[in-house]
């Protein structure tokens, strides 16, 4: 919490004047209130959409039908955890611990990206998750790498490394399903059948019905719009999904020539809403799956605790 | 498309096979587990340091099995009797503690042998050599794990001493002689129960009392014996692999 000091003026002008100036704001500078409620509901989201989003992923680590897969998603699926660390320890710069945020998320108070309500039902998934989630996740994250906030920027720019890597392997993973046997080649497009729409439901509802883009706009967090970035993702996968030899299920999408754009069907917003609102196929499963996990090892984290306690004065290297 | 990360392998025919899939099963059977911690993990650390553990032993499966043959036809092809690892590696995740008494006693087993294996110059010396380093960070992680959870809450050393004792019947195969693989075992067992004994000592625990061995499963993983779960696990971990004969992935 910031303080309400008599010349909050003076320091509000230096905040205005270093984000005009495209300068860093560092956890230590006066910043407004809201700006910092609004950086930290936005990282906590992102880092609970990171935790959350393991869990369909890890769905199919079991089941890999390669071993060669079967790292490449293990590693995914780490990263997913680290990324979650680097956020949720940007998001401690601001002043709010990850316990705060984890309890906020297993009550319900913070969201996670809605995409992860979707389930993962076929191997084909996991490579529709990287080629479609994970590039729309980047289209929506390569420009926070040069968000106003130094912390979150910075944890943006490894994070942005990685995603381009897990883009990466879905598309490969499709492209060889798509050229593999029949059966193969359905189960990639049935995949993209299913995860198209909710990708392009990502970037958040159209500009006018945006409720924090504005503000977000105005401070640098944010620097497109929700409309803009749904545009460059649909433009970006329209060639690869030829290349990939799959379809992508709009009747309505084609090449606009006077936009220089592709044109694309309407999104159903009403299941959008839905989704969020706690009626997507997967909400409670997941949810209720994290805060198991949590409860779960409620004990473990008590006996770190307690460990270090004792051992406070004897040893750091096995404090938790 | 299927080639194992590193170290160079040995010229062909210098592989005792037996023992590149007995060490190779360990480590893919010992990864699949512990990859089914992801999203379930106590503490987001312990999400990456699990996984991290199960992508070396991975790394390390997929180089010994492709001494053996083709890694995927191995891992996916076979049936639950022709697998050679140990059953401590196949037994169920459990709790944490369960989790991390398996690891003590495996990563500390696997950290003599290959440290054994990599001062020879027998055809694992390569592979042990790069892995002993990793498999001293699995060591160092489940002893540390070992002593918060021994030395924590009235609740975690109860669960701790309880998966000791359960586990510790799977302990004796580890010291079966595996055909091939040269090892001075009495040396590897002792070194073995002193480094056991001290941790678990100064983790407020009681070493185990009981058989290390039960009635028939001395060596029996070895033979291709295994325990109950064991084949669910391969059920699952086989079931798209097979569905698809022939595919590439």
């Amino acid at each position: 919490m910031t303080t309400m000091a008599p010349d909050t003026g003076s320091y509000e002008a230096v905040f205005d004047a270093a984000v005009a100036a495209d300068e860093r704001i560092e956890p230590r500078d006066w910043m407004p209130d809201a700006y910092r409620a609004s950086l930290v509901r936005q990282i906590a989201q992102h880092a609970h959409s990171e935790i959350i989003g393991m869990q369909p992923e890890a769905n199919w680590i079991t089941r890999a039908p390669s071993l060669r897969r079967k790292a490449i998603l293990m590693a995914k699926v780490q990263d997913e955890a680290g990324h979650g660390l680097y956020l949720y320890s940007a998001a401690e710069t601001l002043g709010t611990s990850r316990d705060e945020l984890l309890d906020k998320l297993h009550s319900g108070r913070q969201k996670y990206s809605s995409i992860f309500n979707y389930p993962t039902l076929t191997w084909a998934d996991v490579g529709a998750i990287g080629w479609l989630v994970d590039g729309a996740a980047i289209t929506n994250q390569v420009p926070l790498c040069r968000c106003s906030y130094g912390p979150y920027a910075r944890a943006m720019v490894r994070v942005c490394k990685e995603e381009s890597f897990h883009q990466r392997q879905g598309y490969e993973l499709l492209l060889t399903l798509s050229r593999g046997t029949e059966a193969q080649h359905a189960m990639a497009q049935d995949a993209v059948d299913r995860w198209w729409w909710p990708s392009l439901m990502m970037f958040g509802p159209p500009d006018g019905e945006s409720a924090h883009s504005a503000q977000s706009m105005a401070w640098k967090i944010k620097r497109h719009s929700n409309d803009e970035l749904r545009q460059r993702f649909v433009d970006i996968c329209v060639p690869q999904a030829e290349s990939l030899g799959l379809t992508l299920p709009d009747p309505d999408l084609r090449w606009n020539e006077e936009r220089g754009h592709h044109d694309f069907g309407p999104i159903d917003w009403a299941e959008f809403h839905e989704v969020l609102r706690g009626n997507g196929p997967c909400n409670d499963q997941r949810i209720t799956r994290r805060r198991q996990a949590h409860e779960d090892g409620a004990w473990v984290r008590e006996a770190a605790a307690a460990y270090a306690g004792k051992h406070r004065d004897t040893q750091g290297e096995a404090g938790a | 498309m299927k080639q194992a990360p590193t170290p160079v392998p040995p010229a062909a025919g210098a592989v005792p096979t037996a023992a590149a899939l007995a060490l190779g099963d360990d480590a893919l059977v010992l990864s699949h587990r512990l990859a089914e911690w992801a999203g379930n993990a106590p503490v987001l650390e312990e999400e990456v340091a699990l996984t991290n553990i199960a992508l070396d032993l991975l790394g390390q499966a997929r180089f010994l099995l492709s001494l053996a043959g083709d890694e995927d036809e191995l891992a996916y092809l076979r049936e639950e009797r022709a697998f050679r690892n140990v059953q401590l590696v196949e037994q169920p995740n459990g709790d944490f503690a369960h989790t991390i008494a398996r690891q003590l006693f495996f990563s500390t087993y696997q950290e003599l042998l290959f440290g054994q294996l990599a001062a020879g110059d027998g055809p694992f010396a390569p592979l042990a050599g790069k892995a002993v380093k990793e498999v001293a960070y699995h060591r160092d992680h489940a002893e540390h794990w070992t002593l918060r959870l021994g030395d924590g809450t009235e609740e975690s050393h109860r669960r701790t001493q309880t998966a000791l004792d359960a586990l510790w019947r799977y302990t004796g195969e580890l010291f079966e002689p595996v055909e091939g693989l040269e090892v001075d075992v009495t040396a590897l067992r002792d070194g073995w129960l002193t480094l056991i004994t001290k941790t678990v000592r100064q983790a407020t625990l009681e070493l185990p009392t009981g058989p290390q061995a039960g009635a028939w499963t001395a060596g029996a993983g070895r033979q291709g014996l295994h325990t109950e779960p064991f084949g669910r696990m391969l059920a699952e971990m086989q079931h798209l692999h097979r569905s698809h004969p022939g595919a590439s992935w």
